[in-house]
């Protein structure tokens, strides 16, 4: 059976039609080519698709794309300030290197912003519990959660102590 | 002082804007015009013959183009192992075919024997489930004692589930034996280096196509050296002639060894595409992935050190059965052979080591590097019987390890296990370890969490590894069937701006901000006018990829190599702009001048000259400049490290928490510190990873039991600290330009015996005689063995 559904992605009105078994996560990626928003497991475990639907971030792998009927839905390629500079949450991760292969990514900068927004001055311990949706393989978290408290406008030069070749 | 964007600048990295918008460019964001999926039909049993399957009714299912078995691949050639190793009796290894889809019998869950190509995955998805399959289950192979002792034989051809049984150094054994026996003290250790899952957070994912005008074939895959892959599948798979084959590795998401080998999937994706004249596209799900990537680890081990009486190392022996699961990856054979023996002298300057490694085959995933591959085993197994000699004899931990610590006018330094180490400074960097860490304050630290009801434990490490593989000469000798050098194309185009080729492939390692770095200090230019090209073969010269931690040693010395073509050459050209003897033009900051006096011309002048050479030595040098360097290194590098860690124990529960972590390692020169940095950070938190959580579980029948994110640990943030990481002490490596020995695998080789000993501290505090417990060290592995003690 297939259904016309109608949301705004990322700002724009957007009109798909799509099987009853679609996941938001795949009309996203295969029929908006919306690149950004990953998949990474098949059990709702890793984050790597994590968007917004009406201000609340969800899990893209698990959402029908029919239940996005009507909503607003922004994703990782709606989030660059308008002239298209980095945000302030992706200039964080930038900045302390917050990133390395950038898969997860996307899920990790659409999860800060729904963090940063309930809490916008997490302490270390809320950030790491709120990452709980959200498997890094890479920089084993010490960067993401440096780079999310410095994007709530902490300053995170004393959190962790890194002696460098100076 | 370093240039703000060149060597030891820790500069942000470029590539992270397409990352952070959604814009990178991963292979299953790729989709061709008329593409097709391929779904693989997988084994649900671990040993099976594979009596009949008819693929009639799936063949008229909506969207079916064409079903392949292994029947297709029998007249093609097998994933070949990368090196051949020798057994004690000098015969060859047991090599079984590794086919494209399983033939006659599958070997593991998961195994591929057969593939549908459908419109759509899910149509094919709903033809698999219409093969109409009969597969005779056999008896599990699935412990390895079992395996060797047994006549149920994964391999039937081959009569043996024993791969090899190698011994290193073979003409130390009756020595290693004598010391043992003759010693003071012995400390005598059984441990198991448990089996992990790689999970880079990205799925494989393969896309093939193939043009029938030009027979041109193109890979598109997750592979971490495409060109190694290119010449997998034309000399030893498909026999595709090379220059027919373009393999493309894009935007890879993390890596960590699982992306090295050449899986069956691509081979596929090619055949398929060929037949039908389509793009061919498979995307592993997280499910698959579990079943199929290889998996890391998995060793046996017996482990004895010999002392005499004033604590000075005599001896190591290792007894270790290694799994190579059903059928040999393409390092499998290497990565417990030649990466680990030689690593089995450690920091010390122990006379003998003596090293048996048998390898067997059983019903489960292959078994090949991560991250460490080889080393992390050789660590674990030395820094854990060091710390319980340590206890035993009544010694400081961290004062035996000094005793017996290489000292710094010792270098070069020959090892007990074969080895040339080139440069360290392991005091240094120990001392380093105790300031950074505040060792001092730990006694003060242990009081709070006691006084919480927590038990605290301190631990250390130190360890040595090796990188920057390899003189090609040298690993031709010990079995490699492939040189591994690197390669670099510097092109400077007319306009004065760079565009780099390398062989070695970046999936998170931001090799395409630190090669700029390194070209930019030497040409006095700006890095952002140099950009790097990787990851496809048809664009660079050649190139053995990335693993190792070898980019940097290896290929970033090829780098070097062609940039010092480019100066050479185009200080011929600025002689000849300049009007003088090449010998008196000077070149710095991006400037050719002629000594002694104030005539000069720019970088980007020489190269606009060498595009227009209207006024040009013609007869002398050619037009152009772009300069091509292949390296092929002198010896291996040697990273070196001191660890330690804090962790409180509860003692109600087991659960373990690591609550400091600290970091000193000697990398040889850095060139971007933020970014090795984050190495560490990676290589900790996987090292972590595997101490405390994460954990490959087969049952007897050869089921994966830990084949999702809801059964297999992965570490996530709040299970990790802040870590404290140090490279103030490093020591220049002496044999390649760049002085840089490697970073990509230090974390998660130091980390987790600094976990283990930790723990086992916080045991002893606790009043319980506790020498060891296997990782992972969950709670209920940490209780029991508390309940368990006296
Ligand atoms: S892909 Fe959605 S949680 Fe992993
Ligand atoms: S950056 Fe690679 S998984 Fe997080």
């Amino acid at each position: 059976m297939m259904t016309t559904v109608t949301m705004t992605v990322n700002g724009k009105s957007v009109s798909e039609t799509v099987e009853g078994r679609t996941l938001l996560s795949t009309l996203l990626r295969d029929d908006l080519r919306l690149t950004g928003t990953h998949i990474g497991c098949d059990t709702s475990q890793c984050g790597a698709c994590v968007v917004h639907v009406n201000g609340k971030a969800v899990k893209s792998c698990t959402m029908f794309a029919i239940e996005a009927q009507g909503a607003e839905v922004s994703t990782i390629e709606g989030q660059a300030n308008a002239d298209g500079s980095l945000n302030v949450i992706q200039q964080a991760f930038q900045d302390h290197h917050g990133l390395q292969c950038g898969f997860c990514t996307p899920g990790m900068v659409m999860t800060t912003a729904s963090l940063l927004k309930e809490n916008p001055k997490p302490t270390e311990a809320e950030v790491r519990t709120y990452l709980e949706g959200n498997i890094c393989r890479c920089t084993g978290y010490h960067n993401i959660v440096k780079a999310i408290m410095a994007a709530s406008g902490q300053d995170v030069s004393s959190i962790a102590a890194e002696q460098l070749i100076s | 002082m370093p240039k703000d964007d060149g060597i030891g600048a820790a500069t942000v990295r470029r590539e992270d804007v397409r990352f952070l918008t959604g814009r990178g460019r991963y292979s299953d964001d790729i989709k061709a015009y008329g593409e097709c999926a391929a779904v693989f039909a997988r084994s649900n049993v671990a040993n099976g013959t594979i009596k009949s399957i008819n693929t009639d009714v799936a063949a008229t299912m909506p969207g079916v183009l064409a079903i392949f078995t292994g029947e297709d691949f029998v007249e093609v050639g097998g994933n070949p192992a990368g090196w051949l190793i020798n057994s004690r009796d000098g015969e060859p290894m047991k090599e079984p075919k590794r086919p494209v889809l399983a033939h006659g019998k599958v070997r593991h869950v998961g195994d591929a024997y057969a593939a549908v190509i459908a419109e759509t995955a899910a149509q094919g998805r709903d033809a698999v489930e219409a093969l109409e399959v009969e597969i005779e289950e056999h008896a599990a192979v699935i412990n390895m004692k079992d395996a060797l002792a047994g006549t149920n034989y994964v391999h039937d051809e081959i009569g043996t589930n024993q791969c090899f049984d190698w011994g290193w150094i073979e003409d130390n054994r009756a020595a290693t034996d004598a010391a043992i026996k003759g010693a003071h003290h012995v400390t005598t250790l059984e441990l198991v280096n448990n089996r992990l899952v790689p999970n880079a957070i990205e799925p494989r994912c393969s896309i093939g196509d193939y043009n029938p005008g030009t027979g041109d074939y193109t890979l598109q895959t997750t592979s971490q050296n495409p060109h190694m892959t290119r010449l997998l599948i034309s000399a030893f798979v498909l026999g595709i002639p090379e220059n027919k084959l373009t393999v493309i590795a894009p935007d890879v998401g993390g890596g960590f060894g699982s992306k090295i080998y050449h899986y069956g999937e691509e081979a596929l994706v090619l055949a398929a595409a060929k037949k039908l004249g389509r793009t061919v596209k498979w995307t592993s799900d997280r499910s698959e992935a579990f079943l199929t990537d290889a998996h890391g680890r998995d060793h046996v081990t017996k482990i004895e050190l010999a002392l005499d009486d004033k604590g000075n190392f005599l001896a190591f022996r290792t007894e270790t059965l290694a799994n190579v699961g059903a059928y040999l990856s393409n390092f499998s054979t290497v990565t417990p052979t030649f990466l680990h023996g030689t690593l089995m002298a450690g920091n010390y300057t122990v006379p003998l080591v003596y090293v048996n490694m048998k390898t067997v085959f059983t019903n489960t995933a292959p078994v090949d590097a991560y991250r460490g591959a080889g080393r992390p085993e050789a660590t674990f197994s030395l820094e854990r019987v060091i710390d319980m000699a340590a206890r035993e004899i009544g010694r400081d931990p961290i004062e035996l390890r000094r005793q017996n610590f290489i000292k710094p006018d010792q270098y070069p330094f020959a090892s007990a296990a074969g080895l040339e180490y080139d440069s360290g400074n392991y005091d240094a960097l120990m001392d380093q370890m105790e300031k950074v860490s505040d060792k001092t304050g730990f006694a003060a630290r242990r009081a709070e969490s006691e006084a919480k009801g927590l038990l605290r434990g301190f631990g250390v490490n130190a360890y040595v590894e090796a990188c920057g593989i390899a003189p090609s000469n040298l690993v031709g000798i010990l079995g490699a069937r492939v040189g591994l050098y690197d390669a670099a194309t510097v092109r400077v185009n007319a306009t004065g701006n760079l565009s780099v080729m390398v062989g070695a492939h970046s999936h998170g390692q931001g090799h395409e901000t630190v090669f700029p770095q390194i070209v930019a200090d030497m040409l006095g230019i700006d890095a952002a006018s140099i950009d790097i090209v990787h990851g496809d073969t048809s664009k660079i010269p050649f190139g053995m990829g990335t693993y190792g931690s070898r980019s940097l040693a290896v290929c970033g010395s090829a780098v070097v190599r062609a940039t010092e073509k480019i100066i050479a050459k185009a200080i011929k050209i600025a002689a000849h702009m300049l009007e003088a003897e090449a010998s008196d033009v000077d070149f710095s900051d991006g400037t050719f001048s002629v000594k002694g006096t104030n005539k000069s011309v720019s970088f980007g002048e020489v190269a606009l000259k060498a595009y227009i050479p209207h006024d040009y030595p013609i007869d002398m040098i050619e037009p152009g400049l772009e300069e091509t360097a292949f390296y092929d290194p002198a010896n291996f590098t040697y990273p070196s490290g001191a660890y330690c860690c804090e962790v409180e124990v509860d003692p109600e529960t087991g659960k373990v928490r690591v609550d400091r972590m600290t970091a000193v390692d000697d990398f040889g020169n850095v060139i971007n510190p933020m970014i090795v940095t984050g190495q560490v950070h990676g290589g900790l938190g996987q090292g972590i990873g595997q101490a405390l959580v994460e954990q490959t579980t087969y049952d007897d029948d050869g089921q994966l039991l830990s084949a999702s994110y809801m059964d297999y640990a992965m570490p996530r943030a709040d299970d990790l600290p802040f870590y404290v990481v140090d490279h103030s002490q490093s020591t220049i490596c002496t044999h390649n330009p760049l002085g840089a020995k490697g970073c990509g695998e230090a974390g998660a080789i130091g980390s987790p015996p600094t976990v283990v000993n930790a723990v086992i501290d916080a045991m002893q505090s606790g009043g319980k005689n506790i020498t060891h417990i296997d990782m992972p060290m969950t709670p209920h592995r940490v209780w029991t063995a508390m309940n368990n003690a006296q």
